[in-house]
């Protein structure tokens, strides 16, 4: 990954469709301190919305979006 | 010159305070009126939306809604002749739920069921067991469970599980941003 950024977790979420993504990516993030970055993999098409909302909603920040195929890869970092 | 400003100083922070007060907070309230598996499956993936986006979750079942949580594994007796037919006719439990559209006597809901498994979705079942993970909270109207004859015991094992009225509601929804009837 880009940038000396350090992923502590992946987070599989491929073939899940809504509210699952959201629901485990907010699970997730409360498993990583604080400052930490994760990176989610997703399919569902509603996760290129759906994860910048929950970000906002929640406080935590998406440093990175990348779209591979039908695959799209959130490197999140915890910020509450 | 300077009392005048300590005055006021005092009552515009009496003012924040108010409003602070008044504010809604970072909570979610829906009515789940209908009792139909569409409708259920839409307030269900708002409400462990809502929680995993920080929120607190309340859902609160009334009229049609009631017969969702009724457990399939209990049955109890000593109804009296209505309820015990009330209770027969309706659906027992999350897992009967029908469609609200195209159900055609089941075979529309079974190839629902059937799509939903193909495509990955969670069950009506399964998102109930989500909800109890992310600590949605349910509350049940008293009146529509003596008005479709259903008793405490028959309803499914859901903690922190309430039996409440409109007031309980209206004190949540007040103070909730988002409120939803389904």
């Amino acid at each position: 990954m880009s940038d000396g950024i350090t992923i502590v977790k992946e987070l599989d979420l491929r073939n899940l469709p809504c509210p699952m993504p959201v629901v485990k990516v907010s699970k997730a993030v409360k498993e990583i301190q604080v400052g930490q970055v994760l990176r989610a993999t997703t399919t569902d098409p509603g996760a290129l919305t759906d994860f910048p909302a929950w970000a906002k909603s929640t406080g935590n920040a998406i440093l990175a979006t990348e779209e591979t195929g039908n695959e799209t890869h959130f490197t999140i970092k915890r910020l509450k | 010159m300077d009392e005048t400003l300590a005055a006021q100083m005092a009552q515009l922070q009496a003012r924040v305070e108010a409003l602070e007060g008044a504010a809604p907070e970072n909570r979610v309230s829906l009515v789940v009126f209908s009792g139909d598996l569409d409708k259920a499956l839409a307030a269900f993936i708002i409400a462990t939306g809502a929680a995993a986006m920080g929120m607190e979750t309340m859902l609160f079942f009334t009229f049609w809604g009631t017969s969702l949580l009724r457990d399939p594994a209990k049955s109890v007796g000593g109804k009296d002749a209505m309820s015990t037919m009330f209770g027969a006719m309706l659906p027992k439990g999350a897992p009967k739920a029908t469609l609200s559209k195209m159900n055609f006597g089941g075979m529309g809901t079974a190839m629902m069921r059937t799509l939903m498994k193909s495509k990955n979705v969670a069950s009506l079942p399964q998102l109930i067991e989500l909800a109890k993970e992310m600590e949605v909270k349910i509350c049940i109207c008293d009146l529509s469970m003596s008005l479709m004859g259903f008793k405490r015991e028959e309803m499914i094992d859901y903690p922190g599980l309430q039996y409440c009225g409109v007031a309980t509601f209206l004190e949540q929804a007040a103070n909730s941003k988002v409120q939803l009837f389904i």
